[in-house]
C-alpha cells in the first residue's frame, strides 16, 4: 500500500480503492467512468480529516465573543486553573499580520486586546489540550472583559459600505414614460446555510523547518496557503496545504477554512505538536459563513404587449461583520439582477454593507440566486398584471443571439435561453396544466357549500399549482477575474510511464477526480483508469485557482485538455507514426518525464472594464429554466413540491450522471431555500443554529426532479463547457413561489415561503382573537 | 477529572428504587433526549445515571381488564409493530410513525417521551385525549397518576425524584374514536408546530360524549382545550358545531412565537385541523 510521509514524520496509510478497472455500468453511464472516490465513500473506507490519526495530536477549540459589538479590554485566565498543562493562544502569538487574507484585510485571525469585536461568534482566543474533556472543563474559565459598543443589525442602517456598484444603459425616464404599466416590488431573502455533510475540520502539523502542514476539509488549497504565509510569516515552501477527502462545500469551505487553518496552526506552533480543530455542527452553523441576506427593489415598465422597456433595480446585501467575498458576491448579484431579458433602459444599483452579524460569504450561486429570485418574481407579477401567460411574457423579452446586456455585452454565441424555456414548457405541459389549476381555483372560490375562512378551508383540502422561472448564470469568474489569477494546470507523463493530472481543484462530491482524468484520457486516447489525479497538495500541484464559480470543468478543464493535447503532440512528434497510447510508455523510458504546464490565457475577444462595469461581464452564460409543481394543504398551508422539470444549458456535458447530479442537487437546495430554510436572527445571533432547528429538505421532502441537459457550446473553451454547479440554484426557488401563487392566489415576496407566511397571506391574522 | 458519569445498570426494579432513593441520578432509557443534551452541551453531564435497559419489568404491551398497558421502555418501533396497539388503539401506531427517523424510533421510548415532558412530545396529547394513567413506583410504593395531572409546568412532571415511570394504562371504552394530526416543520424528522389528538364516544342518539381535545406545542405543557371540549360535549359533528368549536379553540389557546412557528399560525392551524377532523368525522 502507498504511504505518505508528512514533515512531522507521522505517516498515514492510504487504502487502495476497491474499483475494478474493467467495471462498467449500464444505462446512461455506459461508456463513462465510475466515480473515482465513490467506492471508498460508499464502503466507509474514505478518510475525512477527522478520520486521520496523528499520534500525540492535541485538540483545539475557539473561544468566541458572546457579544455582537464590543471593545475587548482584557482576556482573563482563571487563576485557580493550572494553565501550564494546556496551550492558550491569543492575537499576541501571531508572528505575521493579524489578518485572514482575503479581498480586504479587515478580518483579524483573533481579536487583539484593545481591538473591536464585531460579531457574537468572533474568535478571540484559542485553547488546546490533550483531550476534549479538559477543553470542555476549561473553556468557561477564560473570561473576556469587554465594553459594549452600539451594534448595527439592519444593513440599510449601516454606514459602512463594503462595495457599491451601478450599471446603467439607455434612458430610464424615457423608458418609464413609454411604459403602459409600471410594476414595483420589494423582495427579501435571508441567510442560507450550506450544510455540507462534513463539518469544517483542520489539522495543523508543525514541521522541523518552522513550517506548517495543513490537512483539511476545504475547497481552495491556495487560499489557505496564502493566508498561512501572511499571518504566520511563512515562505512558500514552509506553508503546505493538503485537501483531504471533503464532504461537501457549496462555497462554505471557500474562505472560512483559512481562518480555521490559522487557528490550528497557532496552537500547533505553540504546543509544538499536531493540533486538531474539528468543528461540531452547532459551532459550524453559528460561526461560519452563510448566503448573504438581500433586499431587492424592482421598478419595471412594460408595454401592454408585454415588452420590457425600463428596469430599475436596487440590491442591498448584508455583508455581516467583515468584507470576506462580499464585493464579488454583490457584483455577480448585480450583473444578474435584471434576469435574462433584453431591456433598452436599465439602471442596476447594488451595495453591500457591514452589520454586527457573522460574516456572510460564498454559497453556490454567489449572489445570483438572491437577485434572480427577485427578477423572476417581478416577471411573474408583471405577467399576472398583464393577464398574460408567464411563458409568453418571457418569449417576448428573453435574450436572443446578438442582444446586448446592460453592461454593453453583445451575446455573440451560446445563447440558449429560448431553447431551455421551450423545452421546459413542453416537457411540463405547462400551459395545459396551468389551465387546469386555474379551473380548479375558480371552482374553489366559486359556489362551494363551505366557503373558506380563517378557521377552515373550503370544499377542497389541497390546491395544486404550477410555476415557471428562467435564469442565467455567468460562466466562470466575473470580469477579469481569470486573467487576474492566471491559473496553471498541468498534465505529466512521469519517468516511470504514468500519466498524471495536476491541479489544485478539489473533489467535494461534484466529480473533479473523475472528470479531469476522463477528459485527459479522451484527448490522449487511453482508458480513464490510466490517468491519475494527483493529490491536492500545494507541495505537488500548481495553483489552478479555487474550486468555485462553476469554473473547474469550464476553465481548469479547458487548461487540462490543452495540456493533454500538447503532451500528446510532444510524444507523437518524438515517435513518428506511433499513436500516443502505444508510444507513451517507451517514450517515458527513453526521454524521462514530460510535464506540460498550461497557463490561462484570456478568452479571445472577451473584454471587461472592472472600473466602469462596461463590457463582457462573463465569457459566456449558462441558461436554465425550471417548472415546479406544488400541492398546498389548504388546512395548514404546508407545501409539497411534487416535481420540478429542470432544463439546463451547460455548454457541453462531460459526464451525464455527474452533471445530472449537479442539477438535481442544486434544484433541491433551491427548493429548501424556497420553502424551508430560514435562519432566524435576533440581536445578531442565529437562533436556530442546530440541525434540530435549521431544517433542510429530507428525502421525504424532495420532489421528483427531471433533468434535461442542453448543449450550446462556448467557443472559448476547447470542450465548450460552461459549468453547471451553480446554474440550477438560480431558478428553482422562484418557480416554486410561482407555483404556490398558482395554487393559492397569494404572492410570497420573502423567502422562504413558510406555511406561516402563506397562511397569513391567505387569511391574515383574522384567526387571532381581538387583543 | 472524569467527565463521564457513573452509570448504574440495575437488573431489577428494587435495585433501581434503591439507587434512586440513595441520591440524585438521571434515569436513561433510549437516551434520545439525554444524549443529545450532553453532546450538544445543552445541559450539564449528570454525575450519576441509571441505565434502565436491563429491567425487563418495564417492557411489554398487554391487554389488561379493558385497558391497553404499555411498559415504559416500549419503543416507538415496538408500538408500530404491535398487533395489540393496531387493533385497540391504532392512533398510537399512527403517532409513533411520525416521530424522528427509524433510528430514533428504535431507541426512543414511551416512558422517556413522558418523563422528558416536552410540550412538543408527540405521544402526549394522545395520553391526555384517552384519559391514560401513568403508573409510577419507588421504594415508597406505587401510584397511578392520571395523564391530565402529570404535566404540571414547562418540562416539569408529577414524578418524584425517587420514582420511575413503570407503565402507561390506556382505558379502552367501547364506542370511542381517537384521531391524531401532527403539523411538523417538514415531512419527516420534524418537531411539531402543532400536534392534536381528538377523542369522543359515540352512542348514536345522545351525541358525542367524553369529548377530549388535546394539543401539544401550543403551551408550556401538553394541554386539553376544555372550553372547546365543553362545546362539543353532547354535540354532533355538524358544520355549525365545527365552526363554533374552531372559534372557541382559537380563543382558548395562547401559544407563543418560537424558533419553529408563530403564535398566530399555531392558533389558526389548531382551529383548522380541529375543523378538518370534525368534518371528516361528520362525513360532510
Amino acid at each position: 500500500m502507498p504511504t505518505r510521509a508528512f514533515t512531522s514524520g507521522v505517516q498515514t496509510v492510504e487504502r487502495a480503492l476497491v474499483v475494478d478497472p474493467g467495471q462498467r455500468v449500464p444505462g446512461r453511464a455506459a461508456g463513462f467512468p465510475l466515480r473515482r472516490e465513490g467506492p471508498a465513500k460508499l464502503t466507509g473506507a474514505a478518510k475525512y480529516t477527522d478520520d486521520l490519526v496523528f499520534p500525540g495530536a492535541w485538540h483545539g477549540i475557539t473561544i468566541r465573543s458572546t457579544e455582537a459589538h464590543a471593545k475587548l479590554v482584557a482576556i482573563e485566565l482563571d487563576p485557580d486553573v493550572d494553565w501550564s498543562k494546556v496551550v492558550v493562544a491569543t492575537a499576541a502569538d501571531i508572528p505575521g499580520d493579524n489578518v485572514v487574507a482575503s479581498i480586504k484585510d479587515d478580518q483579524p485571525v483573533l481579536v487583539p486586546v484593545g481591538g473591536v469585536i464585531r460579531h457574537h461568534a468572533e474568535p478571540v482566543a484559542l485553547l488546546a489540550a490533550p483531550d476534549k474533556e479538559t477543553l470542555r472543563r476549561l473553556k468557561g474559565r477564560i473570561r473576556l472583559v469587554t465594553e459594549p459598543l452600539p451594534p448595527v443589525f439592519d444593513p440599510e442602517q449601516s454606514d459602512h459600505v463594503f462595495a457599491k456598484y451601478e450599471v446603467t444603459t439607455g434612458d430610464l425616464a424615457l423608458g418609464f414614460a413609454g411604459a403602459d404599466l409600471i410594476v414595483e416590488g420589494t423582495y427579501r431573502v435571508g441567510h442560507q446555510e450550506q450544510l455540507y455533510i462534513e463539518n469544517n475540520a483542520m489539522i495543523a502539523v508543525p514541521g522541523d523547518d518552522g513550517g506548517i502542514v495543513i490537512h483539511g476539509s476545504l475547497q481552495c488549497p491556495y487560499y489557505v496557503h496564502k493566508a498561512l504565509k501572511r499571518a504566520l510569516r511563512l515562505t512558500h515552501v514552509q506553508a503546505r496545504v493538503i485537501a483531504e477527502e471533503t464532504g461537501g462545500g457549496f462555497g462554505g469551505k471557500e474562505e472560512y477554512p483559512s481562518m480555521i487553518a490559522l487557528h490550528a496552526s497557532l496552537l500547533a506552533l505553540k504546543a509544538k505538536r499536531p493540533v486538531r480543530m474539528i468543528y461540531e455542527r452547532h459551532e459550524d452553523i453559528s460561526a461560519t459563513t452563510k448566503r448573504h441576506p438581500a433586499i431587492v427593489r424592482h421598478r419595471s415598465g412594460v408595454t401592454k404587449d408585454g415588452v420590457l422597456v425600463a428596469q430599475d433595480v436596487e440590491v442591498i446585501m448584508d455583508g455581516g461583520a467583515y468584507c470576506t467575498l462580499s464585493p464579488v458576491v454583490l457584483s455577480r448579484g448585480l450583473l444578474h439582477a435584471g434576469g435574462p431579458y433584453r431591456c433598452p433602459n436599465v439602471r442596476l444599483r447594488a451595495c453591500a454593507t457591514r452589520t454586527n452579524t457573522p460574516p456572510n460569504g460564498a454559497f453556490r450561486g454567489f449572489g445570483a440566486p438572491q437577485t434572480e429570485f427577485a427578477a423572476e418574481m417581478q416577471l411573474n407579477r408583471i405577467a399576472e398584471r398583464l393577464e398574460m401567460s408567464p411563458a409568453e411574457l418571457r418569449r417576448r423579452n428573453v435574450y436572443r443571439l446578438n442582444d446586448t446586456t446592460p453592461t454593453g455585452q453583445v451575446l455573440r454565441e451560446s445563447v440558449a435561453a429560448e431553447e431551455v424555456l421551450e423545452q421546459a414548457l413542453g416537457a411540463s405541459h405547462f400551459e395545459r396544466i396551468r389551465e387546469r389549476t386555474a379551473r380548479e381555483s375558480a371552482e374553489r372560490g366559486g359556489s362551494g357549500t363551505i366557503p373558506p375562512g380563517p378557521l377552515r378551508s373550503g370544499d377542497r383540502r389541497v390546491a395544486n399549482g404550477i410555476g415557471l422561472a428562467l435564469g442565467w448564470h455567468g460562466a466562470g469568474f466575473t470580469g477579469s477575474g481569470e486573467v487576474y489569477i492566471g491559473s496553471i494546470a498541468s498534465v505529466e507523463l512521469t519517468a516511470d510511464g504514468r500519466i498524471r493530472v495536476l491541479t489544485a481543484n478539489t473533489e467535494m462530491g461534484q466529480g473533479t477526480k473523475t472528470v479531469f482524468p476522463q477528459m485527459v484520457a479522451a484527448e490522449l486516447g487511453v482508458p480513464s483508469d490510466w490517468v491519475e489525479y494527483a493529490p491536492q497538495d500545494t507541495a505537488e500541484v500548481p495553483d489552478s485557482g479555487p474550486t468555485v464559480a462553476s469554473r473547474t470543468v469550464m476553465v481548469v478543464g479547458g487548461l487540462v485538455i490543452r495540456a493533454a493535447r500538447r503532451l500528446k503532440a510532444a510524444v507523437e512528434e518524438r515517435n513518428p507514426g506511433v499513436p500516443f497510447h502505444e508510444a507513451f510508455r517507451d517514450d517515458a523510458k527513453a526521454n524521462g518525464a514530460t510535464r506540460i504546464d498550461q497557463k490561462f490565457e484570456a478568452y479571445p475577444g472577451v473584454v471587461f472594464d472592472d472600473a466602469t462595469y462596461v463590457g463582457d461581464a462573463y465569457p459566456a452564460y449558462g441558461w436554465a429554466a425550471a417548472v415546479a409543481s406544488v400541492e398546498v394543504d389548504l388546512d395548514t398551508a404546508e407545501v409539497t413540491v411534487r416535481d420540478v422539470i429542470a432544463v439546463d444549458d451547460v455548454g457541453k456535458v462531460i459526464h451525464p450522471v455527474l452533471c445530472e447530479g449537479q442539477v438535481e442537487g442544486g434544484t433541491l437546495q433551491a427548493v429548501g431555500y424556497a420553502t424551508l430554510e430560514e435562519m432566524k436572527v435576533r440581536d445578531g445571533r442565529y437562533l436556530n443554529d442546530r440541525l434540530a432547528t435549521y431544517l433542510i429538505p429530507t428525502a421525504m421532502d424532495a420532489p421528483h426532479i427531471r433533468t434535461i441537459l442542453v448543449e450550446a457550446p462556448f467557443s472559448g473553451a476547447p470542450h465548450g463547457a460552461k459549468g453547471v454547479g451553480e446554474l440550477p440554484m438560480d431558478v428553482a426557488a422562484p418557480a416554486v413561489i410561482a407555483a404556490i401563487h398558482d395554487a393559492t392566489g397569494v404572492w410570497i415576496h420573502d423567502l422562504p415561503a413558510t406555511p406561516e407566511r402563506i397562511l397569513a397571506a391567505m387569511h391574515g391574522d383574522r384567526g387571532a382573537p381581538a387583543a | 477529572m472524569p467527565a463521564e458519569p457513573q452509570i448504574d445498570v440495575p437488573r431489577h426494579l428494587f435495585e433501581a428504587y434503591e439507587r434512586l432513593a440513595a441520591g440524585p441520578t438521571r434515569p436513561i432509557a433510549g437516551g434520545t433526549d439525554v444524549m443529545v443534551a450532553i453532546t450538544g452541551e445543552l445541559a450539564p453531564i449528570p454525575e450519576r445515571m441509571l441505565d434502565l435497559s436491563r429491567i425487563d419489568a418495564l417492557r411489554g404491551i398487554q391487554l389488561e381488564a379493558g385497558s391497553l398497558v404499555l411498559g415504559a421502555r416500549t419503543t416507538y418501533t415496538e408500538i408500530r409493530r404491535s398487533a395489540l396497539c393496531r387493533e385497540h388503539l391504532p392512533v398510537l401506531v399512527e403517532a409513533a410513525a411520525t416521530i424522528g427517523a427509524a433510528q430514533i424510533q428504535n431507541r426512543g421510548t414511551l416512558g422517556g417521551n413522558i418523563a422528558n415532558a416536552s410540550p412538543a412530545g408527540d405521544m402526549l396529547p394522545i395520553l391526555l385525549a384517552t384519559d391514560a394513567a401513568i403508573l409510577v413506583g419507588g421504594q415508597r410504593g406505587e401510584r397511578e397518576i392520571p395523564a391530565k395531572d402529570f404535566f404540571i409546568a414547562y418540562r416539569k412532571t408529577a414524578l418524584a425524584p425517587d420514582e420511575l415511570i413503570l407503565h402507561v394504562r390506556f382505558p379502552l371504552p367501547p364506542g370511542r374514536e381517537v384521531r391524531f394530526r401532527k403539523v411538523g416543520t417538514r415531512r419527516a424528522q420534524a418537531i411539531s408546530k402543532v400536534v392534536m389528538a381528538l377523542a369522543w364516544e359515540d352512542f348514536g342518539s345522545t351525541g358525542w360524549q367524553n369529548v377530549r381535545v388535546a394539543l401539544g406545542s401550543v403551551a408550556a405543557t401538553p394541554i386539553r382545550a376544555r372550553k372547546t371540549e365543553l362545546i362539543l360535549e353532547g354535540a354532533r359533528p355538524t358544520p355549525e358545531a365545527a365552526d363554533l368549536a374552531a372559534e372557541i379553540l382559537v380563543r382558548e389557546l395562547n401559544p407563543i412565537d418560537d424558533v419553529r412557528s408563530t403564535a398566530d399560525y399555531r392558533r389558526m392551524v389548531s382551529a383548522r385541523i380541529l375543523h378538518r377532523l370534525l368534518r371528516e368525522a361528520g362525513g360532510w
